[in-house]
C-alpha cells in the first residue's frame, strides 16, 4: 500500500510500509549506506505524520519483510495475541503513542505485550522523543528468574563481564573477583571467548561454575559462545546455565549468524533438561544490534530499527532470562556518533520492553565512532531513569579482549547510587554476607584469595 | 583512596583494568586520566594520515600511491563501500603497470596510520625477502589511502597478480594503538567475500612481532599457491616458533 503527505506544499509519496517506516526513522548512518533514509528533514516529518494516521491494524495486513520468505514474520503474525490486542485495536500509531503517555499502566502494559507486534512498535518509537522512550519504558515491568530474581522495581543489575584476550582462567577470574567486589555479576557472569571451540568453552564453564558454587554467589554464569558450539558442551556434560546467541530480525539475518528458529528451540530444550535454575526457568540470553541485517545484506530494504524491532519478537519467542542490544558496538557506519548511538540505545530498550522482554543495553563504543565517556554517561543515566534492566560491567570500562568501551563496574555502582536501585534481591543479600555491600575492601578478602591460587 | 594491594593481587593475572580502587562511587582521578590518555591517543591514531614522503622513502623509489573513492577521514568512516574502490584515476595509473602473476604488496591506512607509518617499512622488507627466497615475483609497492581490506581485490586485478598481501592498521584499542594486520587474498578481484581471505592481525611490538607475520604470510602464500585458493579452504598449520621478544 503507498502514501501520501503533504509537508509545506510538497507532496512526498512513499510506496509501501517498508519505505515508510524507514523515512519516519529518526537520522542515522545505516539507513544513509541503506540507501533507505529520508532525502530532507521535510520528507522525513511528512513520513513521521504518515505513519501516525496509520491504523495499529495495519500491521497486521502488511508487513515489511514478506510473510512467505521469512520466518521471523510467520512467528509474529501467526503468533499475535488478538484478545491481548483488543484496548489498542482501535487506534492509530499517533493515538497509540498518546494511550502510551497518558493511560497506560504497568499492568496495562504486561496484558498487551502478547498483542503488539515489532513493527508496531517501532512504528511509535519513531515519533517518540527521547523522554518519551523514558518515560513510556520505565512503566514496563518485566521480571525474570534462574537463580535469583531480575527486574523488581527499585533494582538495576549488571552483567559482570571478564573477556580476556587468550581466554586465560585466571585473568578472567581476577576480572570477576575484580567485578563482585564492586558489586557486579547479579545478571550474569559471562564470558565472551576469544576462541569458540567445545574444549575451551567446557573448560571455561567448568572454571566459572566452580567459583560459583565455592562462595554460594546466587547468579548464574555463561559462556557467549556460538548456541551449536553450547549444545555440544551439554552432550559433554559441561555446567552449563544459560545459553547464549547473537540474533537478528530476519531469516536470512539469523542464517548469516549460523541459526534458526528450530536450533534455537533444540538448544533451549537441552538446556532446559539439565534443571540448573533453582528460581525460574528463563535460561536463554540474546545479544542483538541496529545494522546487523545490513552488514549481513539481509535487511531487505528496511531501516535498521525497524530490523532491530523484528528481532525482539524472535527473542520473546524463548522466554529470555537476559537481552540486550549492544548498540554502540557495530561502528559508525551504521550509528556515527553519540547522539545516534544514544538515541538507538534508548529506542531499542523501549522496544524491548513493550514487547515484554528482560531488556539490558550494552552502553557502548568502538574508537572509531564519534563518541566518548560523556556520551556513555548520559546514555547510562537515560537508561536508569527508563529502568533498564541490566548494563555491562566491564574492568575500568575497557574490554581488553573485544576492544570497545563499555559500562565499567564503578558506572554501575554510580547508576545505582543516583537513581536509588539495588542489585537483584538475592545477590544483594549475598553482598551484605561477604560485607562488600557497602564499600569495596582494601584487600582481597581471605576466602576469595584462594580462588587465584 | 586508591587500594594498592587490591590493584597487586589482581593486576598480575590480568592486563585489564581492575583493582582500581574508588573514590565514592567513581574511579580515582588517576585510573580516570589513565583512560582518557589512552582513548585519545587511539582516537588520534584512528584520524591520523600518512606521512607518504616519508614512507615511500623507507619503502624505496618505485612506490605507486592510490586512494579509494572515499574523499577524506570522515567518508572513510561513514561509507565503507567507497573505501574498498579505487579512485578511477589510479585504477588506469596502476592497469599501466601490470606484472600478471606477480605477488602485490599493498600498505594501507585502514583505521590506524600511525601503526602502519611505524611498521610497514620492518614488515614490508621482511615480506619482501621471504618472498623473493620462494621464488614470486613482486610488483613495485602499493600504498593505499583511505583503505578497507577489500580495496586490495581491485589493486591486485589491475596488477595482474596472482595474489595480494595487504598490511593495513586495525581499529586502535585502548591498549593496542599500533596494530596492524595482514590479509592474503589469492587471485584478487572485486567481489571476493572475507571468507576468501587469510587473515593474521595483532602485528605490533607488543603483539606478534614483524618476522613471524612474514613468516606465517610466506608460509600461506606457498600453501595458497598449492591450493589454488586463500580463504577459509586454507587453514593456517604453520609450525609454530617459540615465543621470542619481537623483532
Amino acid at each position: 500500500m503507498a502514501f501520501a503527505q503533504v509537508v509545506g506544499g510538497t507532496r512526498y509519496l512513499f510506496p509501501d510500509l517498508r519505505s515508510l517506516m524507514a523515512r519516519a526513522t529518526p537520522p542515522r548512518s545505516g539507513d544513509v549506506l541503506a540507501g533507505v533514509a529520508a532525502a530532507s528533514a521535510a520528507e522525513r516529518v511528512a513520513a513521521q505524520r504518515a505513519l501516525a494516521d496509520l491504523p495499529l491494524r495495519h500491521f497486521l495486513n502488511e508487513a515489511v519483510v514478506p510473510y512467505e520468505q521469512d520466518e521471523v514474520t510467520r512467528l509474529f503474525l501467526d503468533g499475535h495475541d488478538a484478545t491481548a490486542f483488543a484496548p489498542v485495536a482501535h487506534l492509530t500509531v499517533g493515538g497509540f503513542r498518546d494511550w502510551l503517555l497518558a493511560e497506560a499502566d504497568s499492568a496495562a502494559l504486561a496484558a498487551l505485550a502478547p498483542g503488539l507486534t515489532p513493527e508496531m512498535v517501532a512504528a511509535v518509537s519513531k515519533i517518540c522523543r527521547l523522554q518519551d522512550l523514558v518515560s513510556i519504558a520505565a512503566k514496563c515491568r518485566v521480571v525474570t528468574r534462574f537463580r535469583n530474581t531480575i527486574g523488581l522495581p527499585g533494582t538495576l543489575s549488571i552483567r559482570l563481564q571478564p573477556n580476556d584476550p587468550v581466554d586465560d582462567p585466571k585473568g578472567v577470574a581476577a576480572q570477576i573477583l575484580d567485578g563482585l567486589l564492586l558489586g557486579a555479576g547479579d545478571a550474569v557472569i559471562g564470558v565472551n571467548p576469544a576462541t569458540d571451540n567445545v574444549d575451551n568453552l567446557c573448560r571455561l564453564l567448568a572454571m566459572l561454575d566452580a567459583l560459583r558454587e565455592r562462595f554460594a554467589i546466587p547468579t548464574q554464569s555463561c559462556v557467549l559462545a556460538h548456541v551449536t558450539t553450547t549444545m555440544l558442551a551439554i552432550e559433554r556434560g559441561a555446567p552449563v546455565d544459560l545459553v547464549f546467541q547473537s540474533i537478528g530480525g530476519t531469516e536470512a539475518t539469523n542464517a548469516s549468524f549460523g541459526v534458526s528458529l528450530s536450533l534455537l528451540r533444540e538448544a533451549r530444550e537441552a538446556a532446559l533438561a539439565l534443571r540448573r535454575g533453582t528460581l525460574g526457568d528463563n535460561l536463554m540470553y540474546f545479544e542483538t544490534g541496529q545494522g546487523s541485517a545490513l552488514s549481513a545484506e539481509a535487511h531487505h530494504g528496511c531501516d535498521q530499527q525497524t530490523i532491530e524491532a523484528r528481532t525482539y519478537a524472535v527473542a520473546r519467542a524463548f522466554s529470555p532470562l537476559l537481552v540486550n542490544s549492544v548498540v554502540g558496538f557495530i561502528g559508525p557506519e551504521y550509528l556515527f556518533d553519540g547522539k545516534q548511538i544514544t538515541r538507538a540505545g534508548l529506542e531499542d530498550h523501549f522496544c524491548g520492553k513493550l514487547l515484554g522482554l528482560p531488556m539490558g543495553v550494552d552502553v557502548c563504543y568502538t574508537n572509531h565512532a564519534e563518541a566518548d565517556q560523556d556520551d556513555m554517561d548520559a546514555l547510562l543515566t537515560l537508561l536508569g531513569v527508563a529502568g533498564v534492566t541490566y548494563v555491562m560491567g566491564v574492568p575500568g570500562a575497557d574490554d581488553v579482549m573485544l576492544a570497545y568501551q563499555s559500562t565499567s563496574f564503578h558506572d554501575g555502582l554510580y547508576a545505582r547510587a543516583v537513581l536509588g536501585k539495588r542489585p537483584a534481591p538475592e545477590f544483594a543479600a549475598w553482598l551484605e554476607r561477604m560485607g562488600i555491600a557497602e564499600r569495596t575492601p582494601e584487600r582481597l578478602p581471605a576466602a576469595m584469595a584462594g580462588a587465584l591460587a | 583512596m586508591t587500594t594498592p594491594s587490591l590493584w597487586r593481587d589482581l593486576r598480575r593475572f590480568t592486563t585489564a583494568r581492575v583493582g582500581l580502587g574508588r573514590v565514592g562511587h567513581a574511579q580515582p582521578t588517576a585510573a580516570h586520566l589513565d583512560f582518557q590518555e589512552a582513548h585519545a591517543r587511539a582516537r588520534d591514531a584512528v584520524w591520523s594520515a600518512l606521512d607518504m614522503p616519508a614512507l615511500t622513502a623507507v619503502l624505496g623509489g618505485h612506490v605507486v600511491a592510490v586512494r579509494s573513492q572515499a574523499e577524506d577521514r570522515r567518508a572513510y568512516l561513514l561509507r565503507p563501500d567507497l573505501g574498498r574502490r579505487l579512485h578511477a584515476e589510479d585504477r588506469d595509473a596502476l592497469a599501466a603497470k601490470a606484472m600478471p602473476g606477480c605477488v602485490a604488496l599493498v600498505v594501507a591506512d585502514g583505521l590506524c596510520a600511525t601503526g602502519v607509518q611505524a611498521q610497514a617499512p620492518a614488515l614490508a622488507a621482511a615480506l619482501r625477502e621471504r618472498l623473493a627466497a620462494d621464488g614470486w615475483v613482486l610488483a613495485p609497492p602499493v600504498v593505499a589511502t583511505q583503505a578497507r581490506v577489500a580495496l586490495g581485490d581491485e589493486i591486485g586485478a589491475a596488477l595482474g597478480a596472482a595474489a595480494v598481501v595487504m598490511m593495513i592498521g586495525e581499529r586502535p584499542g585502548l591498549s593496542a594503538l599500533d596494530s596492524v594486520g595482514i590479509y592474503l587474498t589469492w587471485a584478487p578481484r572485486p567481489g571476493r567475500t572475507d571468507a576468501e581471505r587469510n587473515c593474521i592481525s595483532n602485528i605490533r611490538p607488543a603483539g606478534l612481532g614483524v618476522q613471524e607475520a612474514a613468516r606465517k604470510a610466506a608460509w600461506l602464500l606457498a600453501a595458497a599457491r598449492r591450493l589454488g585458493a586463500t580463504g577459509v579452504a586454507l587453514k593456517d598449520e604453520s609450525p609454530n616458533t617459540p615465543a621470542l621478544p619481537s623483532s
